[in-house]
């Protein structure tokens, strides 16, 4: 084994649970509870693809404070605008991250905040236009934090 | 209540129709109540549940924050103005506290 395969394993090691047990209370939630909340808060309608550009970044080491810029390709008129934007984190200990109410007088559907991601995970944000109509969009970070410096 | 720990940025000017970009962050620590004391208790959900932001009297932004979101929530969002008018976002938390700050705009 040489050093670049030792320094591997090490990061495997240590980004395997080892600082997390014991910090986090209830049970971690899966992609089905992320799924069953966001179908609860767009009322059940069946998502579509597209219309959603989701900016995250792809590693970072903190995963307390990960910037989200989530914009939604819409006109922002009287009568076509994005009713509402949901965000849900799939391997939090609770899925529920953000909701966000817009209209017509936004003039554009973008928004920018920061969410806390525990692990590596899929973030995924639901969008709900004016019509009824839901879109769906995912977006990935990897967090390496607590890695001991070697993940 | 404690102003200060309010940040909010709206530009002072803007032309008639134009979509500006309104920045706002409350120094908050948002415990999501997923974390626990050494002794093993967890240490309870203190989260600003709502925040709204107001365009004279009107609303045009809301957003509600769960667990996930970060301490010291920022977010920042776009607004088109079509005349002057004065801001006012009102955090609120779920232990019934509030947060509030003002900004005007002036339009031509």
């Amino acid at each position: 084994m040489n050093r670049r395969q030792l320094l591997k394993v090490c990061g495997v090691w240590a980004a395997s649970g080892f600082p997390v047990t014991g910090l986090i209370g209830p049970a971690q939630a899966g992609p089905r509870d992320a799924k069953k909340r966001l179908a609860e808060l767009t009322g059940g309608v069946k998502p579509q693809k597209g219309r959603i550009n989701i900016t995250l970044p792809k590693v970072t080491d903190q995963g307390r404070f990960v910037p989200i810029r989530v914009s939604v390709e819409s006109p922002m008129s009287e009568s076509d605008y994005v009713k509402a934007i949901h965000i849900v984190a799939e391997r939090n200990p609770t899925p529920e991250v953000a909701s966000f109410y817009l209209g017509p007088a936004n003039g554009k559907a973008q928004i920018s905040t920061r969410i806390r991601l525990l692990k590596t995970q899929v973030v995924v944000v639901a969008a709900e236009m004016s019509d009824g109509s839901v879109y769906l969009g995912k977006g990935r970070s990897k967090i390496t934090g607590g890695a001991g410096g070697c993940g | 209540m404690m102003n200060e720990r309010v940040h909010v940025k709206v530009p002072l000017t803007a032309k008639k129709g134009e979509v500006i970009r309104v920045m706002t962050k409350l120094n908050h620590p948002m415990e999501s109540g997923w974390r626990r004391r050494l002794n093993g208790e967890i240490v309870p959900k203190d989260l600003i549940g709502e925040f709204s932001c107001q365009l004279d009297g009107k609303e045009v932004f809301k957003a509600v924050f769960d667990s996930g979101a970060a301490g010291n929530p920022y977010l920042s969002f776009f607004v088109r103005v079509d005349q002057g008018g004065r801001f006012r976002f009102v955090w609120s938390g779920q232990n019934g506290e509030h947060y509030y700050k003002e900004a005007s705009i002036e339009v031509s």
